[in-house]
């Protein structure tokens, strides 16, 4: 009989791969919604940040409106308003777990213990940070009513609109997620990742329709925005619910997104496979 | 005066410490120029649409970008670095070894922590409000000078007032990581002069979170926009925010248990 065999016998697997990794992901959530709940100031403080962000860009884009006479190239003070409410939901939805997360994981060594589980790690980022969505929603809906109420946005979205926006959220959360692990793994390779977040941070700025929205911009910008992965993030979600998009529009960004997801674990796992084998850590 | 020159000797052993990692310097000036490119990017998608914001021209708004990087220097080298360390102590309960030593506990947590580096910050604002100032057509004099001066110092003791109330409450909610957050997110308005804001804001922005008196009024300052009346107000409010942060931190205080250190 062949010893190694004896030695090691195959992990007994209860269920489905599949069924398992699916587990996994509420688990991950299910803590992550238990854990959050506890900080509700902590998580309030975030959110006001976050919320802040969107209020200036509103406050100075109706201003130049109304500057111009009621509206800027065919936005209203009321759907500047409806565009920026929206976007503090795909905002939530799109904070991921960062680079400087990643930075932190690698330089202190807590990387090692992930490794030793069965386990992708971005598995369980991803898997948690679904988990803090929910408690994320929950307390962002006084916030929105109270912007409801200072702001008055004029939103009168189809159905089919309403379909799309709700699959597209998620979309964005993957993508953006992905895209920030593969930027976290270069810490892999270079300890300090703040420079090159802060690109990635101010290009997204600029071309994904979280700054201005993108009919906004010179065409020179759109085109350029056509060929990255931010507007997928930002301005294709808001602009699914706020904007007047034909259904081939509608669909052509879900289409996007598929796209841009694939591109993004194709990415992550190639970083990785190269990542991985410069880790070395002194403790854990 | 005592506090000057613990802050002094600090600033000096942190800045040696800190020149120590010099790449760091090249980061932050990859960052620093990043923020500016972003900023003016900004500013140019703005005026693309409209000739003049609620009054106030490309330039001038060059003017308020710059005081805003300067001021946001001045809170990264020294403000908030020292409450986060100050936030992290009492979490820890390593706050003991603030508290044991002959030195006023608020002075001694407002000035140990220095981050030398986030200094290019204050370079590129000064280079950026002369930069203005050189275009503007009315110019300054040394009046304006003194007034501008003066409103920035008030300004920085404003926003370190509002960080020490902030950081004083982990003293009861221990968990309060996020208040970098939430100062990050608010401190963007700042980009911009809170004129433009509807009331409510504009209140909020000038007296729970004294951006107006940290950006625009310096900025008002330079661009003869700064009434005495302002300026007054400004003195007041900061005279009045320190003698409240002084109680509310000595309030905090008895409720700080060391839990181990």
């Amino acid at each position: 009989m062949d010893p190694a065999a004896v030695a090691r016998p195959a992990p007994p697997r209860l269920v489905g791969r599949a069924r398992g990794l699916f587990d996994v992901y509420v688990a991950e959530a299910r803590l992550s919604i238990a854990q959050q709940l506890q900080y509700r100031v902590a998580n309030y403080m975030y959110m006001i940040g976050m919320v802040a962000e969107p209020v200036i860009y509103l406050v100075v884009w109706s201003t130049v409106a109304e500057q111009q006479g009621g509206s800027v190239g065919g936005f209203t003070p009321g759907q500047f308003a409806a565009y920026y409410i929206v976007w503090t939901l795909v905002r939530n939805m799109n904070i991921v777990f960062t680079p400087y997360g990643w930075e932190e994981r690698i330089r202190e060594g807590h990387l090692s213990a992930q490794l030793l589980r069965p386990l992708f790690p971005i598995v369980e980022d991803l898997g948690s940070f679904i988990g803090w969505k929910f408690v994320v929603i929950l307390m962002w809906l006084p916030i929105a009513a109270v912007l409801t109420l200072l702001f008055h946005p004029q939103l009168s979205p189809s159905p089919l609109q309403i379909a799309v926006f709700a699959v597209a959220i998620w979309g964005a959360y993957l993508i953006r997620s992905l895209n920030q692990s593969s930027l976290g793994l270069v810490t892999f390779w270079t300890t300090r990742v703040g420079p090159i977040f802060e690109l990635y941070i101010a290009a997204e700025l600029l071309l994904s329709g979280r700054l201005v929205p993108l009919s906004l911009t010179p065409d020179w910008v759109q085109h350029l925005a056509n060929l990255l992965p931010f507007q997928s993030t930002f301005g294709f979600p808001i602009e699914a619910l706020v904007g007047n998009l034909t259904d081939q529009q509608l669909l052509g960004g879900l289409g996007a997104q598929l796209f841009w997801i694939m591109v993004g674990s194709v990415l992550v796992r190639v970083v990785w496979h190269f990542a991985i084998r410069r880790y070395s850590a002194v403790s854990g | 005066m005592r506090a000057f020159r613990l802050f002094w000797v600090f600033f000096r052993v942190g800045a040696l410490n800190e020149v120590q990692y010099r790449a760091n310097f090249a980061l932050q000036i990859l960052q620093s120029a990043i923020a500016l490119g972003t900023g003016l990017a900004v500013l140019a998608l703005v005026f693309n649409q409209t000739p003049s914001l609620n009054g106030w021209t490309p330039i001038e708004l060059l003017a308020v970008m710059g005081v805003h990087t300067l001021m946001g220097g001045v809170i990264g080298t020294s403000i908030q670095p020292n409450m986060e360390k100050l936030r992290e102590d009492i979490r820890l309960g390593t706050f003991d070894f603030v508290l044991t030593k002959p030195e006023d506990a608020q002075v001694l947590a407002s000035v140990r922590e220095v981050r030398i580096w986030r200094a290019v910050d204050v370079v590129v604002g000064f280079v950026v409000l002369g930069i203005a100032v050189s275009q503007l057509s009315a110019g300054i004099g040394p009046a304006q000078a003194l007034a501008f001066a003066i409103a920035l110092l008030l300004g920085a003791s404003m926003i370190y007032c509002f960080w020490l109330i902030l950081t004083t409450a982990a003293f009861w909610i221990v968990r309060i990581d996020e208040i970098h957050e939430l100062f990050e997110g608010v401190y963007q308005s700042g980009r911009w002069p809170v004129t433009i804001y509807p009331g409510w804001l504009r209140i909020s922005l000038t007296f729970l979170v004294p951006i107006a008196f940290a950006v625009t009024v310096p900025a008002q300052a330079l661009t003869s926009r700064l009434t005495l009346d302002t300026l007054a107000l400004a003195a007041a409010f900061a005279l009045g925010l320190l003698a409240f942060t002084r109680w509310f931190w000595r309030f905090g205080l008895l409720h700080y248990s060391g839990a181990s250190a």
